[in-house]
C-alpha cells in the first residue's frame, strides 16, 4: 500500500535534513508503529507523506498504491485515502464540525467518482459514526476544535478518520495528553476502524499506547532513519532499556 | 513569501470585476465650490429658500474648518476646486415604470447584477435607486405610502414634507461636526428619506444602490431616516463604482432617529473601486454616519462589509439617550493592495441602563494597512450601562498592517465596558489540516476567512446575506497559484 524508499527531506528554505533515507513498507491490513526519541524524525516523516508544504523531499520517493505521491498535493493525497491524525490539531473559528467533514466528504467523493451524500443523509452517517468515539452529537455542532479540551482534540481526530474511512492513516502521538480513560476511548476508537482492508501507522514515545492497539511491526527511528524494526517485542525492549541503551548497541 | 501566501493574496487582491462606464449625457455644471456655486445648485434643484441658507451656512462652517489629519492613513487631498458638485442623467424623466429608465442605465445595474427587476419586487424590496446624484427610479412608492412610511428621495422631502426635514436634518449630526460633513452638508446632491410613523413596522426591507459614474464628479449623498415611537425599519444600502484613475471623493452623511421603543436597522455592502496595484485611484470613502437613540427602549444597530475604497474613514455611531436604549455595530473590513481603511465606531451612553455591542472584523492582505477605532464613552448619568467589543484582526502575507485603537472612558462605577481584541494570521497549518482532510486550497482558505466573518455577517438581512457572501467570493476568487 505504501512504500518510502530512500526518503530525505529539508524545512523548506533551510538546509536542515530531517529525514535522512527512509525506508518503510506498510502493507492492506498491517499496524505499524514507530517509536524514537525527541526530534528523531518521526512527526516529519507522518508529515511529509501527507504533502505538508513546510517540508520538501530533497531524495528519494513516496509510493500509494503503486502511484508516486512525492510531489502531490496534500488534498490530492487526500483523495487517494492517506489521513493524518495531527498531533497538535488546528482550531478553525466559525466553521462547525459538521461542515468541515462534509465538504471533506463529498470532496473526497467526488475525486473518486463516488455519490455525494446530501445534508440529510450525511447527517445520518455522521451521527452512526459518534459511538466510535463516544461523543454526543452537539459536538458536531462546535467550531473546528475551538475551545476544545486536549482530549476532546484528539478524539476529534479519531471521530474524522472514522468519517472519512481512509486507507492509510498515520496517528501522530494521538496519545500524548490523554488521560486514561481518554486514552482507551480513543484506543477503543482506533480499534473500531482498523480492519483487513486499511492500515494504520502510530507514532508514540511510549509503549503503553500499543498495550492497546496491538500492532503487527514496530519499527525504531533516530536521527531521521528507521534504525531498527522488529514485533512487539522491540517496543517492550526500547520500555526496559530506553533509546539511549538501543543507540549504543546499534553503534 | 511562501507559495500559500502568495496564493492567499491573488485570492485576495482579484481585480475589480465592475470597472466600467456608462455612456450617458450629462448637464453642464461649472467646477470647483463657491457661494455662487451652491446658489447655482440650489437653484437647479429648485429647493426653497431655508434650504439654500443651510447650505450657505454649512458653507461658511466648511470654510473655517481644517481638513483632518488624525486618522491612519495618507493619500493626496482632494482638490476641491476642482471637483464637480452636482450632476444628473440628462434626461430626467418622472418615471411610472421600469421600461422608462434609460436603456444604459439598466445595463449597468444588469451588469452589477442588481436585481432592481420583478425578482426583486417579488422578494418585496422597494428600490430607490441613485444614479449619480438624482434619483431616477422609485418603486414600491404606493405600497409604502399605504402603511404610511415615506420613502422617497431627500430633494423631494425637501419639497413635500419641509416640516420634517428641517426638524431632524442636521440634528444628528451638526454642520459643523466634522469637515466632510460640513462639506456634505453644503453640497449634498440628493440621497434617501425615510419617515416610519408611530407604531408602524416598515412592510419591506429599503434599498438603495449608490454608484459613482461621472468622472470628477464628487458624490455627496444625504440619507436621513426617522422611526417614530414604536416604529420599526430595515435599510439596506450598497454599493460598486466604475474603475478610474482619477480619485474621487465621496462624503456621504447619513442620520438616524429613533424614538421610544423604535428600532432601526441599517446594513452597508460597500464596494467601490480601490485603485490598482500601485495604489493608483480608488475612491476616499469619508462618510459620518451616526444615529441617536433619542426615545427609551430604542435601538438602531449598523452593520458594515466594507471591501471596498482606496480610503475609508468611517465611524457609524450611536448615541445612546433614551432609557435602555441599545446601540449595536457590526463590521467586517477587508483591505488588500495599498487600500488604507480606518474605521470603527462610537457610542457614547448617555441614558440609563444603556447597552451597546461591537463586533469588528478586519482582514488585511498585500500592503494593506486596516485599523479598528472605536470609542466607547459611558456618561455621568448612564447608570448600569454596559458595553462589549471584540476587535479581531486577520493578517494575509506579511506586508499588511492591522491596529486597534480603542478609546474607553466611564463616569460612574456601575457601568461596565468589556474589551477583547486579537489578532491572528491565516496559518499555514489551518490550510494544510484542511486540505490534509480532502478540501481544496481555494476552499481551504474561502472556509477560513467565512468562519472568521460570521458573526458579522450573520447580522445583515437574508437579502443581504447571499449578496455579502457573493461579494466576499468575488474578492477570494480566483486561481490558486
Amino acid at each position: 500500500m505504501l512504500e518510502i524508499r530512500d526518503l530525505h527531506a529539508v524545512v523548506e528554505g533551510e538546509d536542515l535534513k530531517i529525514l535522512k533515507g527512509v525506508n518503510l513498507i506498510v502493507n492492506k491490513g498491517e499496524v505499524h508503529a514507530i517509536m524514537g526519541p525527541n526530534g528523531s524524525g518521526k512527526s516529519t516523516l507522518s508529515k511529509v507523506v501527507s504533502g505538508h508544504p513546510e517540508y520538501e523531499v530533497t531524495e528519494g520517493i513516496i509510493l500509494f498504491e503503486g502511484e508516486d505521491i512525492t510531489e502531490m498535493d496534500a488534498d490530492e493525497r487526500a483523495h487517494l485515502g492517506l489521513f493524518l491524525a495531527f498531533q497538535y490539531p488546528v482550531e478553525v473559528p466559525g466553521i462547525t464540525n459538521k461542515t468541515l467533514l462534509r465538504e471533506a466528504y463529498n470532496t473526497i467523493a467526488r475525486a473518486n467518482k463516488r455519490e455525494e451524500l446530501d445534508p440529510l443523509e450525511f447527517e445520518d452517517y455522521l451521527v452512526s459514526k459518534l459511538d466510535i468515539i463516544e461523543m454526543k452529537d452537539e459536538f458536531l455542532n462546535r467550531s473546528i476544535n475551538t475551545g476544545f479540551s486536549g482530549g476532546e482534540k484528539k478524539k476529534n481526530e479519531i471521530f474524522q478518520m472514522a468519517v472519512l474511512n481512509p486507507r492509510l492513516s498515520f496517528l501522530d502521538e494521538t496519545d500524548s495528553g490523554l488521560d486514561i480513560d481518554a486514552l482507551k476511548v480513543v484506543s477503543n476508537g482506533v480499534n473500531k476502524i482498523s480492519s483487513p482492508e486499511n492500515a494504520i501507522v502510530m507514532i508514540t514515545h511510549y509503549q503503553r499506547l500499543l498495550n492497546y492497539i496491538k500492532p503487527d511491526l514496530v519499527h525504531v527511528m533516530m536521527n531521521g532513519k528507521i534504525v531498527k524494526s522488529g514485533d512487539i517485542s522491540l517496543a517492550e525492549e526500547l520500555e526496559a532499556n530506553g533509546y539511549d541503551q538501543m543507540q549504543k548497541k546499534l553503534a | 513569501m511562501s507559495e500559500e501566501t502568495k496564493a492567499l493574496e491573488s485570492l485576495i487582491g482579484e481585480d475589480y470585476k465592475y470597472g466600467f462606464t456608462t455612456d450617458v449625457e450629462y448637464e453642464d455644471f461649472p467646477k470647483g465650490i463657491s457661494k455662487d456655486i451652491i446658489r447655482e445648485l440650489s437653484s437647479r434643484k429648485d429647493e426653497p429658500e431655508w434650504m439654500l441658507e443651510f447650505r450657505l451656512k454649512s458653507y461658511h462652517a466648511w470654510l473655517e474648518m481644517e481638513e483632518p489629519e488624525w486618522f491612519n492613513a495618507t493619500y493626496t487631498k482632494p482638490d476641491f476646486e476642482n471637483l464637480l458638485y452636482y450632476s444628473a442623467p440628462k434626461n430626467r424623466p418622472s418615471l411610472d415604470s421600469l421600461d422608462d429608465v434609460d436603456p444604459n442605465i439598466r445595463e449597468t445595474y444588469n451588469k452589477l447584477g442588481i436585481p432592481l427587476e420583478e425578482q426583486k419586487m417579488l422578494a418585496g424590496v422597494a428600490v430607490d435607486a441613485v444614479f449619480d446624484s438624482v434619483s431616477i427610479f422609485t418603486s414600491f412608492k404606493e405600497k409604502l405610502a399605504e402603511a404610511g412610511v415615506i420613502f422617497c428621495s431627500i430633494s423631494e422631502a425637501i419639497k413635500e414634507y419641509p416640516h420634517l426635514v428641517k426638524k431632524y436634518l442636521g440634528s444628528v449630526i451638526p454642520a459643523r461636526d466634522n469637515y466632510y460633513a460640513a462639506l456634505n452638508s453644503a453640497v449634498f446632491s440628493d440621497g434617501s428619506f425615510c419617515y416610519i410613523p408611530k407604531n408602524t413596522i416598515c412592510p419591506m426591507e429599503l434599498s438603495t444602490y449608490f454608484r459613482i459614474n461621472n468622472m470628477e464628479s464628487g458624490q455627496f449623498e444625504r440619507t436621513l431616516i426617522i422611526a417614530e415611537e414604536g416604529a420599526s425599519v430595515s435599510y439596506l444600502e450598497g454599493c460598486t463604482a466604475p474603475m478610474y484613475d482619477e480619485n474621487q471623493l465621496h462624503a456621504a452623511v447619513v442620520e438616524l432617529v429613533a424614538m421610544d421603543h423604535a428600532e432601526i436597522k441599517y446594513s452597508t455592502i460597500q464596494n467601490w473601486y480601490s485603485g490598482d496595484e500601485n495604489g493608483k485611484g480608488g475612491i476616499y470613502n469619508f462618510v459620518t454616519k451616526r444615529g441617536i437613540c433619542k426615545g427609551n427602549h430604542s435601538k438602531i444597530s449598523w452593520t458594515q462589509l466594507e471591501t471596498g475604497s482606496a480610503v475609508t474613514l468611517k465611524y457609524p455611531s450611536v448615541i445612546l439617550q433614551g432609557d435602555h436604549s441599545i446601540g449595536e455595530f457590526y463590521s467586517v473590513a477587508v483591505t488588500t493592495k495599498k487600500q488604507q481603511a480606518d474605521t470603527g465606531t462610537k457610542m457614547i451612553h448617555l441614558g440609563k441602563n444603556t447597552r451597546s455591542t461591537i463586533i469588528s472584523k478586519g482582514i488585511s492582505a498585500g500592503e494593506s494597512n486596516n485599523s479598528y477605532r472605536g470609542e466607547v464613552k459611558i456618561g455621568k448619568k448612564a447608570i448600569g450601562s454596559k458595553n462589549y467589543s471584540v476587535c479581531d484582526s486577520m493578517l494575509i502575507g506579511q506586508t499588511c498592517g492591522a491596529h486597534t485603537f480603542p478609546y474607553i472612558s466611564s463616569e460612574n462605577a456601575s457601568s461596565s465596558v468589556e474589551h477583547e481584541a486579537t489578532t491572528s494570521r491565516v496559518g499555514e497549518e489551518q490550510i494544510f489540516y484542511l486540505m490534509q482532510r480532502g478540501i481544496s486550497e481555494q476552499n481551504a482558505i474561502s472556509m477560513i476567512i467565512n468562519g472568521f466573518v460570521k458573526d458579522v455577517l450573520k447580522e445583515l438581512p437574508l437579502e443581504f446575506a447571499v449578496e455579502a457572501n457573493k461579494l466576499l467570493d468575488v474578492k477570494l476568487e480566483g486561481s490558486v497559484g
